[in-house]
């Protein structure tokens, strides 16, 4: 279950991204992964994979800090991350396996809440934009709730495009796409990472973007 | 798996948390054998006590003017109804130490605490009730005292369901630790606004405050009754928590166990 | 950050008012529950006249209770709960925005409909009035402290009974606060020392829940 890549890679990589040394989760009493070490830096990719139940989502949850881990630390910028701390919040963009969108408001109502909600004013231009990249732009105005689960999940990515964030964490951003929605993504992957951003991917399937890759279970 | 186990002791990993975490480690798994050991001197303790103050009660002090023997459930409803106030307070505060330092231990304490409490509120409003009959001929009178027990029976059994109805320790103990410090934030705007509700509707003039006054037996018998209550708290939470430590896998159910341990 | 607040508030209404049925039912609620009480306790409208303050705020009570169920649940279920938990504002900020607009969909239409209510129970105008001022006030403490409750209560079976088991016992204060001076005003008397008790309620809630249900959210997320 442990990973170790080359400890110097750690080290020169641990005070401009994130990193993260011997993290555990438990859920229940029982281990959910442990003694994980990992590090990704500027335009780095991590593609996490794992069979199901092997802890991909709660390793994202872990990093994005909705979850405390049961050992280990984790570092943004050679500085460790508390729960909550608004330096770390501002830095990362999370995308769950739920969408995260409500139902009852149209794709760009969401968006522009959403905007407001990870502190930017929002903007209809960009909303439009962002939904057009995904080719959602003639059902931007639809009830989310009439839209297909693949149209969600569209709208949900859309989101990454709104506020400018150097981390993303995925988990599993491919579910439900389509093909010409998943160049979509895989567009909106690369700039981010050439822009200097950094991502961290759980995926069943190997991202074509090439990074480096984390297994989960043993 | 022992690196793990070992893990698994802290609840918290920060830069700082090696330190912690072994002090952590340390606390569960040396607090164990303490308490197995602790717990009969002060069951011993309380058996002992209990026999003073109930032969104080019961035999030395005074038949009141008034009220004759029936006065004597006083040794027993105002040890209780302090106790039951007093646990809560307890509780809060290791709920206090379990949100600030994230010990695992101290709201495990608190959940020890919990069912004694509850069980220190029933006796106070039972032996209120069985106080109230012979005296003013009816079972319940809503009176300050018994309504503010009332209300805190409510608070514990209110505490007790939600650790019931969570499945995952972790987040069962720290929301029960928010719930139990919120609850104690409350609890002297709770017993103010009854005493204030009694004063304002107040018909009839029965009132547990209205207790006859205070022969040094009286009080004496009292404290010990209180005292005895202490330590009968102490012991059964002594007991509760290695049994809670187990069923939240934070240590094995064989760790610890010696022949002729107590409740092991 | 007014602006954000405004924004959220309106958010949570517009959202509300898609889904108005549930509103209305917990109003329906409250309608039906303080028809019941005249048919129990028999039509003597002395008796109903008296007892009106109590039984308008207890159903108000119970009311607020049923209707907090839906406070953080839809989030909780598609996600965006995640999102407010990620926002770089300040958590209690933004539950304190969704637990106002919560109010303005349930204590607000609750309020406005007592002294319609009070009718039933013969209670002059003058007093449901300062019944409903009663309401105004504390029914948002009703609402910050069911928050509390809603946050800790998330996801689990039996959610909404277990919230009422939880909160009903630290509503009694403002209960007894707000019964009193509807009685009080319909006894003539000064209701004044309960308004002003249940406007210090108010303030204390205002600073300490929504910290509280802040705590709570992340502890139930886990």
């Amino acid at each position: 279950m442990s990973n170790r890549p080359a400890d110097t890679h750690v080290e020169a990589t641990a005070d401009r991204g994130l990193s993260a040394r011997r993290l555990g989760f438990c859920r229940a009493g029982r281990p959910v992964f442990g003694d994980i070490d990992l590090a990704v830096g500027p335009g780095e990719l991590l593609q996490v994979t794992g069979a199901n139940g092997s802890g991909k989502t709660s390793l994202l949850r872990v990093l994005s800090g909705l979850l405390e881990p049961a050992a280990g630390e984790l570092r943004w910028r050679a500085r460790p991350v508390r729960a909550g701390e608004s330096g770390y919040l501002q830095s990362l963009a999370y995308v769950g396996h739920t969408d995260g969108i409500d139902p009852d408001l149209s794709a760009a109502q969401n968006l522009a809440f959403a905007m407001r909600i990870a502190g930017a004013t929002p903007s209809r231009v960009r909303v439009d934009h962002a939904l057009d990249s995904y080719g959602m732009a003639r059902t931007m105005s639809v009830p989310v709730r009439r839209l297909s689960l693949g149209q969600r999940r569209r709208v949900a990515l859309a989101r990454l495009a709104l506020v400018p964030r150097l981390l993303w964490l995925l988990d599993e951003p491919l579910t439900a796409l389509d093909e010409q929605a998943g160049d979509a993504f895989q567009a909106q992957l690369d700039a981010h990472l050439r822009a200097g951003g950094m991502a961290v991917v759980a995926t069943h399937r190997a991202l074509p973007a090439g990074g480096r890759f984390l297994h989960l279970g043993g | 798996m022992n690196n793990l186990a070992d893990a698994l002791q802290s609840d918290r990993a920060t830069a700082t948390g090696t330190a912690r975490r072994w002090l952590a480690f340390a606390s569960a798994r040396r607090f164990d054998p303490l308490a197995g050991r602790l717990a009969p001197w002060f069951f011993a303790a309380a058996l002992l006590l209990l026999a003073a103050g109930l032969y104080v009660g019961f035999r030395v002090a005074p038949t009141d003017a008034q009220q004759g023997e029936v006065y004597r459930i006083i040794f027993i409803h105002v040890p209780a109804a302090w106790m039951s106030m007093f646990i809560y307070l307890v509780m809060a505060g290791y709920s206090a130490l379990a949100l600030v330092f994230h010990t695992r231990l101290s709201s495990m304490m608190a959940s020890a605490l919990a069912p004694t409490g509850a069980l220190f509120t029933v006796i106070a409003l039972a032996s209120g009730a069985l106080w109230g009959q012979p005296t003013w001929g009816t079972w319940w009178v809503w009176d300050a005292r018994l309504t503010s027990e009332l209300i805190l029976l409510f608070l514990y059994l209110g505490y007790m369901a939600l650790e019931a109805a969570i499945d995952e320790p972790r987040r069962a103990e720290r929301a029960c630790a928010l719930l139990a410090l919120v609850g104690s934030l409350n609890v002297p705007v709770i017993y103010f606004s009854v005493q204030w509700w009694n004063t304002l509707h107040q018909g009839a003039s029965v009132s547990f405050t209205t207790a006859p006054s205070m022969a040094a037996t009286m009080l004496a018998g009292m404290l010990l009754m209180t005292l005895a209550s202490w330590m009968y708290t102490i012991a059964v939470a002594l007991v509760r928590v290695r049994c809670i430590l187990r069923e939240r896998g934070v240590l094995a159910p064989t760790d610890g166990s010696r022949s002729g341990s107590w409740a092991g | 950050m007014p602006a954000l607040f405004a924004a959220i508030v309106l958010h949570d209404v517009s959202l509300a008012w898609r889904r108005r049925g549930s509103i209305l039912s917990s109003l329906l609620f409250f309608v039906i529950a303080s028809s019941l009480f005249p048919l129990a306790i028999g039509p003597d409208p002395q008796q109903l006249r008296a007892l009106a303050p109590g039984i308008l705020w207890v159903a108000a009570l119970l009311a607020s209770m049923l209707s907090l169920a839906r406070l953080f649940a839809q989030e909780h279920a598609d996600g965006s709960l995640d999102q407010l938990l990620l926002s770089p504002h300040p958590l209690a900020l933004l539950v304190l925005a969704k637990i106002c607009a919560h109010w303005v969909t349930s204590g607000l239409p609750l309020l406005l409909l007592t002294p319609l209510l009070a009718q039933q129970y013969g209670l002059p105008v003058s007093s449901a009035l300062l019944l409903s001022a009663s309401l105004l006030i504390g029914t948002p403490v009703l609402s910050l402290i069911g928050g509390v409750g809603a946050a800790l209560t998330l996801g689990l079976r039996g959610g909404a009974v277990l919230l009422c088991v939880l909160v009903l016992p630290l509503c009694v204060p403002v209960l007894i606060f707000g019964a009193g001076a509807g009685a009080a005003a319909d006894a003539g008397l000064d209701a004044m020392p309960q308004l002003s008790l249940l406007g210090a309620c108010l303030a204390l809630s205002l600073f300490l829940c929504p910290i509280a249900t802040a705590a709570g959210l992340r502890i139930s997320m886990e």
